[in-house]
């Protein structure tokens, strides 16, 4: 299974509109929100990992950019440069999924690439610049 | 059975001494009783690493030729004011320093992004800094301006000397408003959604030698990396504060001021620190031993975390207006599980001080000692202790008005 994490950008007209509910059940998708904005009125924006066969999640592409869907890639990466990282524990408290982490016994504080999905909610709060965004 | 200096250093000389952290004396303790261990241990060693704003560094830069005279002029260090009302070419530059042209908190909440602690670390890193001056010319100072690039290596001194570091005992932060707060303490979600707090715990010098027995004017020390020296008790020294039974404070209590030679010091242990909304300072390794001169030293070291507690505090009113209040009062085992209860609500608690640091600050002042290259050193003079009337005041305010005419 191929997985994807993507920026789904909804315009206001389609607030209302079932999207996430249609790409599991007519396109076989699995759909993970990783965080979501939507307010009425409003564009809405969603960060999604989708997974599935390549052919299953070209057919969902297709089917969001109809519907007129902005579709962007998660280019964003973030990365955790252990050496100027203090294990001082601020970051634990921003992240909203346990990515940067903690080893109660020994109080070392690490990251784990794979549960971030660069909210950036730790940036500022890291004195060090031991996080930092990176762009592709 | 009390043991002096003398004879624990005469052990260190030998290669004889026996040392723990004050990490693991705790389990030295409960293993072999006060007693027989007193007997046994020689010193217990502390440490922290944290952010201490009341740091700075002096410098002399040498004379310049023909010689310029700075002290009265305007000096910059990486386009950081530095102070320089001293003789010609001494300056000082504090932690929290800004660039002039530092937008600060005019976009809310500001970067900090570089400052006076980032210079000292980029010093005790090797890197060239870009000093400036301009000031009058003297018949014997002529000349008005430099601008030129100068490493830590060239200067004659260059020395850390803080006024105040080492705070025994911290608040930890809370935000019962409900927009997000930037404070030295971090930052801080509405609505208490978490709590931060900053002390080694148990590893703590001044938590580990709560009364001041051992720790004074003049003892040795570990300071960023290399040794230092207690100056005296530092700013804002508040030692009648409250205690528990054990005589650890509650709140903030004791403090002190440092000195090391900045020449000798590690970027590994002295880093420039940004705090998004707050500012810049500069976060610093500082570790003390503790000469185990009888039982009741001993037991003081032997602190746990569940033994030291600190008040909750709300940095959106509380703080900010000198408001008393305590929200609730924790331990330190509490705050390092990553969740303490304040009234009926949890919170996930965060924090600035480094425990792996301080454990490892502890762990080198031990390997020092116990390799015989660092000797212990009785105090010259004591710390203002309980009994001594030293208090930690309020400014009293006596608002200008200006003179009327007639
Ligand atoms: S960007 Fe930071 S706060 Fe957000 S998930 Fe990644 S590690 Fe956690
Ligand atoms: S806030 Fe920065 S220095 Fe502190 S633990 Fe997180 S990454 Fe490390």
């Amino acid at each position: 299974m191929l997985k994807k994490k993507v920026v789904l950008n909804f315009p206001p007209h389609l607030i209302d509109q079932p999207v996430t509910y249609k790409l599991i059940q007519d396109y076989g998708v699995v759909v993970n929100i990783l965080r979501a904005r939507i307010t009425p009125r409003e564009w809405g924006s969603m960060v999604v990992e989708l997974g599935g066969s390549p052919k299953k999640l070209e057919a969902a592409m297709g089917f969001l950019g109809e519907l007129g869907v902005g579709v962007e890639p998660l280019a964003r990466e973030v990365r955790w440069h252990e050496e100027r990282c203090i294990h001082c524990t601020a970051c634990l408290a921003p992240c909203p999924t346990h990515a940067l982490g903690v080893d109660r016994a020994s109080m070392t504080v690490s990251f784990d690439q794979e549960r971030c999905i660069a909210c950036e909610l730790c940036l500022r709060v890291c004195p060090y610049l031991a996080i930092e965004i990176l762009f592709d | 059975m009390a043991k002096t200096i003398n004879e624990i250093n005469e052990k260190i000389r030998q290669g004889r001494a026996v040392v723990f952290t004050a990490e693991e004396i705790i389990e030295v303790v409960k293993q072999k009783g006060v007693k027989q261990a007193a007997k046994e241990v020689d010193v217990v060693t502390t440490g922290t690493f944290a952010p201490m704003c009341s740091s700075g560094a002096y410098f002399n830069v040498g004379h310049a030729n023909p010689r310029i005279k700075m002290g009265g002029g305007r000096v910059t260090i990486n386009e950081v004011p530095a102070y320089a009302g001293f003789a010609a070419v001494d300056l000082f530059l504090g932690a929290t320093a800004l660039p002039e042209d530092d937008p600060r908190n005019k976009v809310f909440p500001g970067k900090f992004a570089y400052g006076g602690g980032h210079i000292i670390e980029d010093l005790v890193s090797g890197k060239d800094v870009r000093l400036t001056a301009t000031t009058y010319g003297t018949d014997c100072y002529p000349r008005k301006i430099l601008d030129t690039w100068i490493r830590l290596e060239d200067m004659n001194e260059a020395v850390l000397f803080n006024m105040r570091n080492a705070y025994q005992n911290y608040n930890v932060a809370v935000n019962l408003s409900d927009r997000v707060i930037y404070t030295y303490m971090g930052v801080l979600q509405p609505k208490m959604r978490n709590a931060n707090y900053c002390t080694a715990g148990r590893l703590s010098p001044l938590l580990n030698d709560p009364l001041y027995k051992t720790i004074g004017v003049g003892t040795r020390i570990f300071l960023g990396g290399n040794t230092g020296y207690v100056v005296s008790h530092g700013t804002q020294h508040n030692p009648g504060v409250r205690r528990t039974e054990l005589g650890v404070p509650k709140m903030g209590a004791g403090t002190l001021a440092v000195t090391g030679d900045l020449k000798k010091m590690s970027s590994r242990w002295l880093r420039g620190a940004s705090f998004t909304g707050y500012g810049v300072t500069v976060t610093l390794g500082l570790g003390i031993p503790i000469p185990i001169l009888d039982e009741e030293i001993l037991r003081f070291t032997s602190v746990s975390d569940a033994d030291i507690i600190a008040p909750v505090v709300d940095y959106s009113e509380s703080y900010p207006n000198c408001k008393p209040e305590i929200l609730a009062e924790v331990t330190v085992a509490q705050l390092k599980t990553g969740e303490i209860t304040v009234g009926q609500k949890k919170v996930v608690t965060a924090g600035l001080s480094s425990y792996v640091r301080a454990r490892e600050i502890a762990l080198i002042l031990k390997a020092w000692i116990k390799e015989g290259s660092f000797l212990l050193t009785e105090a010259v003079a004591a710390l203002p202790s309980l009994d001594s009337g030293y208090a930690f005041r309020p400014l009293k305010e006596r608002p200008w008005e200006a003179p009327k005419a007639g």
